[in-house]
């Protein structure tokens, strides 16, 4: 792999991340993750759908007029989620009803949309494949960290297996029920971003403004 | 990458009609036109032949789903058997609405009551004041479900039930005790309620409240109904009670109704009177 494939790939995942940099792809983070699953099932789906309507995009991208460039773009991504959505319900029945709307909600998931427009409508197809791929392993990777803490704390199971024994059944864990709700997926990407922005200190945005403190003498 | 714009230009220099088309202005106006027909060719294909190849595929899942949610009604949930032993404890009968008797001219493997509600020789036009579940048309028949034991005693039944909620029409089965009028467990398989408000319909915990509710009173009318907020357990009505789902007032309202509706005269109104005079 040459070095700017590697790149296409490897920088979405961290250095820039479309959840954790670009704040992308929120709604669908919070809606999916209360099982591992359902997550992982929605994860090979964006991948999917990011990686060929880029390439989709990237190939025809030198014959796209500029005036209907973001409805076509919105049609080839819309038919994939469709194709998407139909192989899931013929081969994952019981998920797709798990995720319900979420599949078809990709369509509007900005990652998807914002990958073709900056990225497949300015490089090759190879390589807007390969970004595609990438950021829907960045958007994957956040989306399993999510539901790894949400489904081991909300429920004590992990791909719906039991891991922690729960009070009911006699044994320690008390399951936290605020972990399935969405809020505690606000919390847990707040927390993520910090974390990440701790260790990768260049990716804290600079202010917009500064508030100094005035010397009394130079307030009128 | 510079070497591949080449080639794309090199292909557009290339004669023919559509050579020509492509190598015009991206913003002319034909372009523009032609570029668009022609995406929205190419995806009508790409989406048509997936929905078509597919649709055999998915048709079986559902109908697989429709059958776990039969067993899962039927409280014949234990893995152990293989479903089409289960099934087979499982008796299933079309009942004629009107008369409430069994019918036998019909095939129960092919007849699908949902497209028998479409057709105007096997269904029925509702009124706006009958209509109360929002279904439009009754079908003439529908498919019952009863439970034997194993000394082939009947000890529930199941019966299909839909009606409008607020977004969609909730697809479910209710099962009832031999009094045919304990509820054993209630389930809906098919409904596009708002997920986390009124898609709880699908919460287990939910679900299990219903088990034991009545639906008639003594004197046996219909007196069951969903509730805002949660049943008092000291209220004399409690019996006849479900808590209604938090933060979804329509998809309650839209139960509540659909369940009066097909357990009262105009669904199987008839049908449990005549199972409850043959029990004596």
């Amino acid at each position: 792999m040459s070095s700017e494939t590697k790149e296409a790939i490897y920088k979405p995942i961290v250095d820039n991340n479309p959840i954790t940099l670009q704040v992308l792809g929120i709604c669908s983070a919070l809606a999916v993750t209360t099982s591992m699953k359902t997550a992982f099932v929605m994860c090979l789906a964006v991948i999917s759908v990011t990686a060929l309507s880029n390439l989709s995009v990237s190939i025809i991208r030198n014959h796209v007029p500029s005036s209907v460039r973001i409805i076509i773009q919105m049609t080839i991504i819309a038919s994939l989620v469709i194709v998407v959505d139909q192989v899931l319900k013929a081969y994952a029945y019981e998920t797709s009803k798990a995720l319900s709307v979420f599949v078809g909600l990709i369509i509007t998931n900005c990652i998807v949309m914002g990958r073709a427009e900056a990225y497949a409508m300015k490089n090759g197809p190879f390589h807007s494949f390969m970004d595609g791929i990438g950021n829907g392993l960045g958007y994957s990777a956040v989306l399993m960290i999510v539901a790894f803490i949400r489904e081991l704390f909300g429920t004590g199971k992990l791909f719906g297996i039991q891991v922690f024994s729960l009070t009911k059944d006699g044994g320690w864990y008390e399951p936290n029920g605020m972990m399935l709700l969405a809020p505690s997926a606000f919390f847990i990407i707040g927390l993520l971003i910090w974390a990440v922005r701790s260790w990768k200190a260049e990716q804290v945005e600079k202010r917009d403004f500064e508030i100094y403190s005035l010397h009394r003498s130079e307030a009128h | 990458m510079p070497e591949e714009d080449q080639k794309s230009d090199n292909q557009t220099k290339q004669g023919g009609f559509l050579g020509r088309l492509l190598s015009m202005p991206n913003d002319s106006i034909v372009k523009t036109v032609f570029m668009t027909v022609m995406v929205c060719l190419v995806c009508a294909i790409v989406v048509a032949t997936a929905a078509v190849a597919l649709k055999e595929k998915q048709e079986i899942n559902k109908l697989v789903d429709v059958r776990k949610n039969i067993l899962q009604v039927a409280g014949l949930d234990d893995d152990s058997m293989s479903m089409e032993d289960r099934f087979a404890l499982i008796d299933t009968k079309i009942v004629d609405l009107e008369t409430g008797e069994y019918v036998d001219e019909l095939d129960v493997d092919t007849f699908d009551q949902r497209v028998a509600a479409k057709d105007p020789e096997q269904s029925v036009e509702l009124s706006d004041d009958e209509d109360i579940a929002g279904i439009g048309r009754r079908a003439n028949y529908a498919k019952v479900y009863l439970v034997k034991d194993d000394s082939d005693q009947v000890n529930k039944v199941i019966l299909p039930v839909h009606g409008y909620g607020l977004w969609s029409t909730l697809y479910g089965f209710i099962s009832l005790e031999t009094d045919l009028s304990t509820i054993y467990r209630v389930i809906f398989y098919e409904h596009g309620e708002t997920p986390g408000l009124g898609g709880e319909v699908d919460n287990p915990n939910w679900r299990a409240v219903w088990n034991g509710k009545q639906l008639f009173d003594e004197n046996g009318e219909y007196n069951f109904h969903l509730v805002k907020g949660s049943v008092n357990p000291a209220n004399a009505q409690a019996d006849y009670q479900v808590d209604g789902l938090a933060g979804a007032t329509l998809t309650t309202n839209g139960v509540s109704n659909l369940f009066k509706y097909w357990l009262t005269d105009q669904g199987f109104g008839p049908y449990i009177d005549k199972l409850r005079t043959s029990q004596g």
